[in-house]
């Protein structure tokens, strides 16, 4: 970190290398398209590159990492809703309607229909419920991790956990009484 | 403690995340509660689900790209910054020159010399339009302080 701090590009070659994958899929389940999330997380390197020098002595480079991909990754989403808002009403226009859904189910792996219907149902998470699941189940990190990343405690963390849980639930009709037959 | 206090440890449990302390009085709760015994079998099956998903992994291609990339834009960043800065200087310089040639040639009409030093005005006042609003959303670029 200090050599990185120095502005070491061979330092921060060894960051990118640790972290570009948690990075791209951080980014992929934050903005659901492959292009934007490769290009998205190679910014925040980048951006991240430029102001290194802001990471105080001692503190981890990851969690202030994750709070530029985020806002990044926010921005674009707030910018694609925006280009979506402000086009021709997409109802009378198929193809914008197309390219503006990018939470395609395509981006999953060995898909059949009950996976790609989980995915689709990620993406109609908000932000903050949306980050934790990606975090938990796609990066598989530890309550303390995604506090870190956060920067709250873990009961927020538990807390949206929860919340988030339990909207998939609905989405997915997987609740009380229902099984899996949402996904049928 | 209540059940609303045991619904916060639901997620810890279901993720592992409890001390076995924690985890035996969670099970002791769950044995004498069929609602939370319910939901946490509710949530079990949603992260079963959850679980199953993968995303595709990339090419391996991407990934050895990937550092090039970004050394790329660092780098064509620094040369962007550097040829504005010389591209700036250069055009006042010889915008400055050519008004002075411009003021001191007697050979040229008076309207055509008015005509040319207002284009010249017009252009300036363009590019400091334009440079104050870039600073304006400079100063308001919330990655610049991201500071931890």
């Amino acid at each position: 970190m200090q050599r990185c701090r120095g502005g070491s590009r061979e330092a921060f070659e060894v960051f990118v290398n640790r972290y570009m994958k948690d990075a791209y899929f951080i980014a992929l389940g934050l903005v659901g398209n492959r292009e934007d999330a490769l290009d998205l997380s190679q910014e925040a390197f980048v951006r991240a590159y430029r102001n290194i020098k802001q990471v105080k002595p001692g503190r981890k480079f990851f969690p202030w990492f994750y709070q530029i991909l985020k806002n990044l990754c926010i921005s674009h989403l707030r910018k694609r809703r925006y280009r979506r808002a402000s086009s021709l009403d997409a109802e009378d226009c198929p193809e914008v309607a197309a390219s503006a859904d990018v939470f395609s189910p395509d981006v999953v792996a060995d898909r059949n229909e009950v996976k790609g219907k989980v995915w689709e149902a990620i993406g109609k998470l908000d932000e903050k419920h949306r980050e934790v699941i990606i975090l938990r189940h796609f990066r598989a990190m530890s309550y303390d991790q995604i506090a870190e990343a956060l920067f709250c405690n873990k009961g927020t963390v538990t807390s949206r956990l929860y919340y988030a849980r339990k909207r998939l639930q609905e989405l997915l009709e997987t609740g009380k009484g229902g099984g899996t037959s949402g996904l049928r | 403690m209540a059940c609303d206090d045991y619904k916060d440890l639901l997620m810890s449990y279901l993720d592992d995340e409890l001390s076995a302390e924690q985890r035996r009085q969670f099970e002791e709760h769950l044995a004498g509660c069929p609602d939370c015994a319910g939901e946490l079998e509710e949530f079990k099956k949603l992260k079963a689900i959850t679980d199953e998903v993968a995303l595709v992994e990339p090419e391996d291609r991407i990934w050895q790209d990937y550092w090039s990339n970004i050394y790329n834009r660092i780098e064509r960043g620094i040369g962007w910054i550097m040829f504005s800065v010389a591209a700036v200087a250069l055009a006042i310089y010889c915008g400055f020159r050519a008004i002075e040639e411009l003021i001191r040639d007697t050979g040229v009409e008076v309207a055509l010399k008015v005509g040319l030093l207002a284009l010249i005005a017009g252009l300036a006042i363009l590019f400091v339009s334009v440079m104050r609003e870039r600073l304006y959303f400079w100063k308001r670029d919330r990655y610049k302080d991201v500071k931890r």
